[in-house]
């Protein structure tokens, strides 16, 4: 997406200047996965495809649901199941809706050097513009959650875009559409806040007592949310981080060390001139090649050639 | 290619292709490389045609440097080890600065600082490759782990910032210097410049008969 008015923007990649700020009053929005309402259907995976018009090559069967095995640049959401042996010795079907977490601090953002091609919008939705992506693949490097995918046939990166391109025109994800079971929910971030609380005291009530609400502080909060019954243990989810945070190495390669080398470049260019134009050119002396001339006469060798 | 009477050979003609051939590719991957670095000089992919150009040309470009510069080592290794008579010459540091050679400690055919240009890159010509080739998305996007890159990508940007600081004092010690630019272009140094600024180098050639680069060794001497 990138025809919305870059007023939306809050956040752009690579750039230095502050983006468009008038529109930030804007409601925040925030998709709500209740994983323990989740059948499984994968409905809101072909409705990703169907809305967003991808097209994966079909693969192989490899023994478990997964299908396809991983995120690609062609599957911006995905199914992950785990059988879990619970503390009873019983088994439980853990089933994860995988994409973009729509972080509140992006790392993918805060990683990209392509100006424009990763936006936050006033509404958190973070999203990559094509067009300006030039393929390196920084965005991975900053994501916490492994989810960008860089095509190689085009050299863009992909992801979920939380349906920007709908929930500009007042529609909800292709995905919340598509689920059978209103396990995917979709409205400002307060409200679905609420509803998980609600729901999180039913799924108490009911014996799980670690249910809660995974909208991770390291990385601001995000505009995708799970309802977890084991909201103590997020990674028994397929892997789901259980303290996500930008990494240290991302923070310092593209914290304030970043500025400070490219003024020392420049520094070290201006201290060149400012010698240049204090002690000047070092020349040769006529008391050189005196000395010098002397010092290959004397050797008895012609080493400068006929004419020396 | 001959040389003009009265001067003396500083490089071959193979040495200065080759450097030369090192030159064009640190300078485009400076350029290239500092557009993806910093966002007030992402302008600078467009020298390259567009920021998937400039991604996409810039570890090429690494490769052929990789190569090129294990050919400068392999030209100009014998002459750069460090000795004590590099220690007495960076104690006089400043004279050298303020262009006051008299008093100045000789050396032969590199001083102290030439050697550290030529070390500097050794290491960070290889660690720049190495870490490169971490995060070329394309070819070794799955090869190692995310966090893996990340720390190459860490390391290879910063290692690159120490490159073009050393490559600064590389480019202006050569504009300062003067005498030295030819010494790399056309080849050839007059004897006043080496008397004046690599007088050991002056004297082993003097000594051996040798018009450079390299004194004449004792079996072809005489």
């Amino acid at each position: 997406m990138s025809d919305l008015q870059s007023q939306n923007f809050i956040r752009i990649s690579a750039t230095t200047i502050t983006p468009p700020a008038v529109r930030r009053h804007e409601q925040e929005v925030a998709k709500l996965i209740d994983v323990t309402r989740c059948i499984g259907c994968k409905a809101c995976q072909a409705a990703c495809m169907e809305w967003n018009d991808l097209r994966g090559e079909v693969g192989h069967f490899e023994g478990t649901y997964d299908n396809p095995l991983d995120l690609d640049p062609n599957t911006w959401t995905l199914m992950r199941f785990t059988e879990w042996d619970n503390d009873q010795g019983n088994l439980e079907w853990l089933i994860r809706k995988d994409g973009c977490m729509h972080c509140e601090d992006p790392g993918c953002l805060k990683a990209c050097p392509a100006p424009g091609a990763i936006v936050q919008y006033a509404n958190g939705i973070v999203d990559f513009i094509s067009e300006n992506c030039i393929g390196c693949g920084y965005c991975i490097k900053g994501c916490p959650f492994n989810i960008p995918r860089v095509s190689k046939v085009d050299h863009k990166s992909y992801k979920c875009t939380l349906c920007s391109d709908r929930v500009t025109v007042g529609k909800e994800p292709a995905c919340v559409k598509a689920c059978p079971t209103g396990a995917i929910m979709f409205g400002s971030k307060t409200d679905m806040t609420n509803w998980a609380g609600e729901r999180i005291v039913d799924l108490k009530s009911r014996g799980f007592e670690n249910a809660g609400l995974y909208d991770p502080p390291g990385v601001g909060g995000t505009h995708v949310m799970y309802v977890l019954h084991h909201a103590d243990r997020p990674s028994l989810y397929a892997g789901l981080p259980d303290n996500p945070k930008i990494s240290m190495l991302v923070e310092i390669w593209k914290g304030v060390l970043k500025p400070l080398a490219v003024g020392g470049v420049a520094l070290a260019a201006v201290a060149g001139f400012f010698h240049w134009i204090t002690a000047g050119p070092n020349e040769v002396q006529p008391e050189d090649d005196i000395a010098a001339a002397k010092l290959i006469r004397e050797s008895g060798h012609k080493i400068t050639g006929d004419a020396a | 290619m001959s040389y003009p009477p009265g001067t003396i050979i500083r490089n071959t003609t193979a040495a200065r292709i080759n450097h030369w051939i090192t030159a064009a590719c640190f300078v485009l991957l400076t350029l290239s490389g500092l557009s993806m670095f910093h966002p007030l000089l992402s302008f600078l992919a467009l020298l390259f045609g567009s920021g998937q150009w400039a991604r996409a040309i810039h570890p090429w470009i690494g490769c052929v440097l990789l190569v090129s510069y294990a050919g400068l080592i392999v030209q100009f290794w014998r002459d750069n080890f460090w000795n004590w008579d590099d220690i007495a010459w960076m104690g006089a540091i400043v004279r050298v600065l303020q262009n006051e050679e008299e008093g100045v400690p000789e050396v032969g055919r590199f001083n102290a600082g030439q050697k550290f240009v030529f070390w500097s890159m050794a290491l960070l010509v290889p660690a720049l490759f190495l870490t490169g080739l971490v995060i070329w998305e394309y070819y070794f996007g799955e090869t190692t782990t995310i966090e893996t890159q990340r720390a190459a990508a860490l390391i290879h940007s910063y290692a690159a910032i120490a490159a073009i600081l050393v490559w600064i004092t590389h480019v202006y010690a050569a504009i300062w210097v003067r005498g030295s630019m030819r010494g790399m272009t056309q080849g050839y140094v007059t004897p006043g410049w080496a008397w004046r600024h690599h007088r050991k180098w002056l004297k082993s050639l003097v000594a051996t008969g040798s018009r450079g680069p390299r004194p004449r060794r004792a079996a072809e001497g005489s």
